[in-house]
């Protein structure tokens, strides 16, 4: 694609991206919300964060892939066990780097 | 963790804080910056339209999509489809977020909006339930933030022969581990538990179908509704 076709291409993807991020919050800024809502949007992250994850652990190249070749999986497990034991944030990112990049490193080859 | 930090006055007193909170995600943004400018280059895009991107868009999985799409001569409008598919999640974020910045005016929350992500999101969403509200501080944080996702993608551009792919240095699973880090701070409940796996089954199960974007926005919508009727049963048992 040419240079300046990519850009306005970029330039529309930042327009849809900030209406995905702006519409409800400046529609509904200074509202109060029923408390079922509050409810159900206290849940939203969790069932959210969850699906991206089970996404990029279990069809990290596009498919589906539960076999001990997908060092993705493996190594997220990990590092999701010490997230849920530490409640660290950089620590369990940094342990499944190392895991993957240590199950790539071509040992003795 | 535990106690409330009172609101810093000073803008140094600010930006340490704001520092301080930031670094954790910094970290992690910096690696799949690289990623995503490492494998933009590849795909054929100059580096300014890589960093432009990044300035612009600021999301990490659109992104990286993207630079696949850009890479296999996709059309405009693909991309554009594909973008808003993919971050039509944020809907849900900028809506959960709506009753934590209430009294923000217009411009302060449209300025908040430009930079809402998954991560900044899980980050103010866990801080305001501290009762840290402090403005400046929300919004320092916001901007330290995308500056380490745009520092990373420079360096991604910068090194771009050197790092290879980058999968020998495991940037594929900073993304990923984000997510299993940023959800972990959210299980704090059997119902939340009940919301991600709902979630993560639908979602993997709308992914076989072939609609990822549509369907994490589907499955985050089916996945809350069911975590608050998890609580509402529990509220409703006998303890």
């Amino acid at each position: 694609m040419e240079s300046r076709t990519a850009f306005l291409t970029i330039a529309a993807m930042a327009v849809v991206t900030y209406a995905t991020r702006s519409g409800p919050l400046l529609f509904l800024a200074g509202r109060t919300l029923p408390a079922a809502v509050i409810r159900f949007l206290a849940h939203v992250p969790a069932a959210v964060l969850a699906a991206l994850a089970a996404v990029s652990l279990l069809r990290p190249e596009g498919r589906l892939d539960v076999g001990p070749d997908n060092l993705i999986l493996w190594a997220g497990l990990l590092a999701f066990a010490l997230a849920l034991k530490t409640k660290g944030f950089f620590g369990p990112v940094a342990l499944g780097m190392l895991l993957v990049a240590a199950g790539r490193w071509p040992w003795g080859g | 963790m535990s106690q409330p930090t009172p609101p810093p006055a000073q803008w140094p007193e600010v930006a340490h804080a704001a520092l301080a909170q930031t670094l954790p995600i910094a970290l992690g943004y910096m690696p799949v910056g690289m990623a995503y400018g490492v494998l933009a280059g590849k795909a054929g895009l100059d580096a300014l339209n890589v960093l432009a991107m990044s300035v612009l868009v600021y999301a990490g999985s659109a992104q990286l999509v993207a630079v696949g799409l850009f890479a296999s001569g996709a059309s405009a409008a693909a991309l554009v489809v594909t973008t808003l598919a993919i971050n039509l999640r944020h809907l849900l974020f900028s809506a959960a977020m709506a009753p934590l910045l209430a009294g923000w005016r217009k411009r302060e929350l449209a300025f908040f909006a430009f930079e809402l992500t998954d991560e900044s999101f899980a980050l103010h969403a866990a801080r305001f339930g501290r009762g840290e509200r402090d403005k400046r501080l929300t919004l320092s944080i916001n901007v330290m933030a995308q500056s380490a996702w745009v520092g990373g993608t420079a360096l991604g551009v910068a090194l771009g022969d050197v790092l290879g792919d980058g999968r020998a240095m495991a940037l594929d699973f900073a993304l990923p581990g984000m997510f299993l880090a940023l959800l972990a701070g959210q299980l704090k409940s059997r119902s939340h538990a009940a919301a991600a796996l709902v979630g993560a089954a639908l979602s993997l199960g709308a992914a076989a179908w072939g609609v990822s974007g549509f369907g994490t926005l589907g499955a985050g919508l089916v996945g809350a509704a069911c975590g608050m009727g998890v609580e509402r049963w529990r509220a409703g048992q006998p303890s």
